[in-house]
């Protein structure tokens, strides 16, 4: 028998081992190079913005920021109607569609992730572990299209008989259809980091005199602390950049109003709406890039920033254990 | 160090006093228990509305007929071949480069050299990238740069070939969107494979790629295999990034080629709720292709979650 496996080893190819090495090398940069072309080609599209006073004429960085003057004698105001004669471009409208929604999504899904996350890691049996982690995954499963699609035929209307809302796709549907997809990403992440809090220090607090609830809330939290943030900062990031709920659920008007029963706008339908109908290079197609670069430097910093958290994390709790 | 301050330092001196004997808890137990119950109770309802509208559409005409009358009526066969023909040539494009990916963090390179933290970052950043970045990546990076590259170098009298939205363009972004979920099963798999299994083939005289090809890829293939079936799951579901690289809302013919344009059930979904004239009329239709799709990421979930439930399982008996 060994002499059989012996024999399955062709000789050593200095060559071959190399060229794979090499190989197998190039590859595993694919996903660094990735993130680094997305930036670029992303923003490259972007960069009239910057650069091409044409398109400056349509949309500068201040025409999207500051109030317009659109036609003579009237009021200035943000507008976002870039399909319009005079083309508006004011992200402000599509900003605060983008902050309700994803508020609302994080007011519905704290409470509900974390909570469940807690109950899961420190309250619950063996069998009731293996109904809720089952459940989680079967949620994150829900491809976001069905998300949206259940919003818009039958959450929408949910919501209208019980509120009476005026506009019946509004930020308050689109935020609770968000925080339902938001949810997984909240308890995956804030339950992983209580389960890693070491039994030792467990251990400790119930020779102190703990009692099962009060180990979890004055040793377990506080030590999970960072991890249940990062979690929900990475939360905030997938509902910032979520599109299909909101193309979907939110009614997609770009109006300014400090009410989350009004339709809403956010910076990521707005792209997947519009991007299909506007002119290869022209204004409006910068500006939707430059949405894009928006939404990409800023979930990468989220990510970045939870990565961190939760990098440290580890290192302090298994670290030091 | 500074957890330690925490919950050494700040506790010592009259621990007993801080833990009120008589509290047990009651509350905190019965809110985060809410909070479950409340998860459930909307699982339950989606999935039920879902199952409930949609069962009745479902038959074997509705699964092997091209849709009539304006989506009104017949089926989705289209929508659902071309959803599958996306999946796999997205797996072909992401699977091998997830697993060198893999392969080369784990059996390559120190985990604590600088070079594979960058690469991890990455790899963590990509997965959180919005899908509709994705969708403007493979515009801009895929049709019009590649796309119109090759155009311009290989057809150049005639109309766009390449440089226009295709099934390939639209898999090759999914693949990007999905690689982080085949790179960490791999890891996870070859995290398992004891190293004994390593060294034995060492000792037998392998090398270092042949351990790889003969020993570490075929212990790590349930891995592989769920970190794939995870991909195709999360790539059937997405319609952001495919959007503009390739998916249509109706064509008359199945695709066939690589730069040919495609039906997809998601995109079939949104554009049936949101741009149908009759809503009310699309309705049974739309909400049978909502359960197939459902069904379809469901079925490859549950498949990938026992794979990997009975990975976990021999890892603990070796």
């Amino acid at each position: 028998m060994n002499s059989m496996i012996e024999l399955k080893f062709k000789p050593k190819s200095r060559i071959r081992e190399f060229l794979g090495e090499k190989f197998i090398a190039i590859n595993a940069f694919v996903a660094l190079i990735a993130i680094i072309l997305i930036f670029i080609f992303i923003f490259k599209e972007a960069l009239p913005i910057f650069t091409d006073p044409e398109i400056q004429e349509e949309a500068s960085l201040g025409k999207m920021t500051f109030k317009q003057e659109y036609y003579e004698g009237r009021e200035p105001k943000w507008s976002w109607q870039p399909n319009s004669e005079v083309p508006k471009y004011s992200l402000l409208p599509l900003f605060i569609g983008t902050l309700k929604a994803a508020i609302v999504a994080m007011l519905f899904a704290i409470p509900l992730g974390v909570g469940a996350a807690i109950y899961s890691s420190e309250f619950a049996n063996k069998r009731m572990r293996e109904i809720i982690k089952p459940v989680i995954e079967l949620l994150a499963g829900i491809p976001s299209v069905v998300l949206g699609f259940f919003s818009l035929m039958i959450l929408a209307t949910i919501l209208q008989n019980l509120f009476n809302f005026t506009f019946r796709l509004n930020a308050i549907n689109a935020g609770v259809a968000l925080g339902i997809a938001v949810i997984p990403i909240v308890f995956t992440i804030a339950e992983d980091a209580m389960t890693s809090v070491p039994q030792s220090l467990r251990d400790a607090a119930t020779a102190l005199g703990a009692n099962q609830w009060q180990v979890s809330f004055t040793m377990v939290l506080p030590a999970a602390l960072p991890g249940i943030s990062a979690g929900i900062v990475l939360g905030f990031g997938r509902a910032v950049g979520e599109t299909m709920i909101v193309l979907m659920a939110s009614g997609n008007a770009a109006i300014i109003s400090g009410s989350f029963t009004d339709s809403i706008r956010t910076f990521s339908a707005t792209i997947a709406a519009e991007l299909g109908e506007v002119v290869f290079g022209g204004g409006h197609y910068t500006v939707l890039f430059f949405i894009g670069t928006l939404l990409f430097i800023f979930t990468f910093l989220i990510n970045l920033g939870g990565d961190m958290i939760l990098t440290r994390l580890k290192v302090r709790i298994q670290g030091k254990a | 160090m500074m957890f330690d301050n925490t919950i050494i330092t700040n506790k010592p001196a009259s621990p007993a006093l801080d833990f009120k004997p008589k509290s047990h808890g009651y509350i905190p137990r019965g809110l985060t228990f809410a909070a479950v119950i409340i998860i459930i109770i909307m699982l339950v309802i989606i999935l039920g509305n879902i199952v409930y509208n949609g069962a009745g559409t479902i038959s074997w005409e509705f699964l092997s007929h091209p849709p009539e009358n304006g989506m009104e009526s017949g089926g989705i066969f289209p929508a659902i071949f071309g959803t599958v023909f996306l999946v796999i040539l997205m797996v072909i494009a992401v699977v091998p480069v997830g697993v060198m990916t893999a392969l080369y963090l784990y059996e390559y390179t120190d985990p604590s050299s600088k070079i594979t933290r960058i690469i991890r970052v990455a790899i963590n950043n990509l997965a959180g990238v919005p899908s509709i970045v994705f969708g403007l990546f493979g515009l801009g990076f895929f049709i019009s740069f590649i796309g119109n590259g090759m155009d311009s170098i290989f057809f150049e009298s005639e109309g766009p070939v390449w440089g226009q939205p295709a099934i390939i363009w639209a898999a090759l972004t999914l693949a990007l969107l999905t690689l982080p979920v085949v790179i960490v099963s791999t890891e996870e798999a070859l995290r398992t494979i004891p190293r004994e299994l390593r060294e034995a083939s060492y000792a037998l005289g392998g090398t270092k790629l042949q351990t790889i090809a003969r020993v570490i890829i075929p212990q790590a293939m349930p891995g592989i295999l769920t970190g794939s079936i995870l991909a195709v799951s999360r790539g059937a579901g997405e319609v952001a990034p495919i959007m503009f690289t390739g998916a249509a809302y109706y064509l008359p013919y199945l695709p066939s080629k690589l730069n040919d344009q495609f039906m997809e059930m998601g995109y079939h979904i949104f554009v049936m709720a949101t741009q149908s004239p009759d809503v009310e009329a699309t309705k049974p239709i739309l909400f049978g292709t909502v359960l197939v799709l459902l069904l379809l990421t469901f079925l490859l979930n549950f498949v990938a979650i026992f794979i990997r439930s009975s990975m976990r399982r021999k890892r603990v008996n070796v």
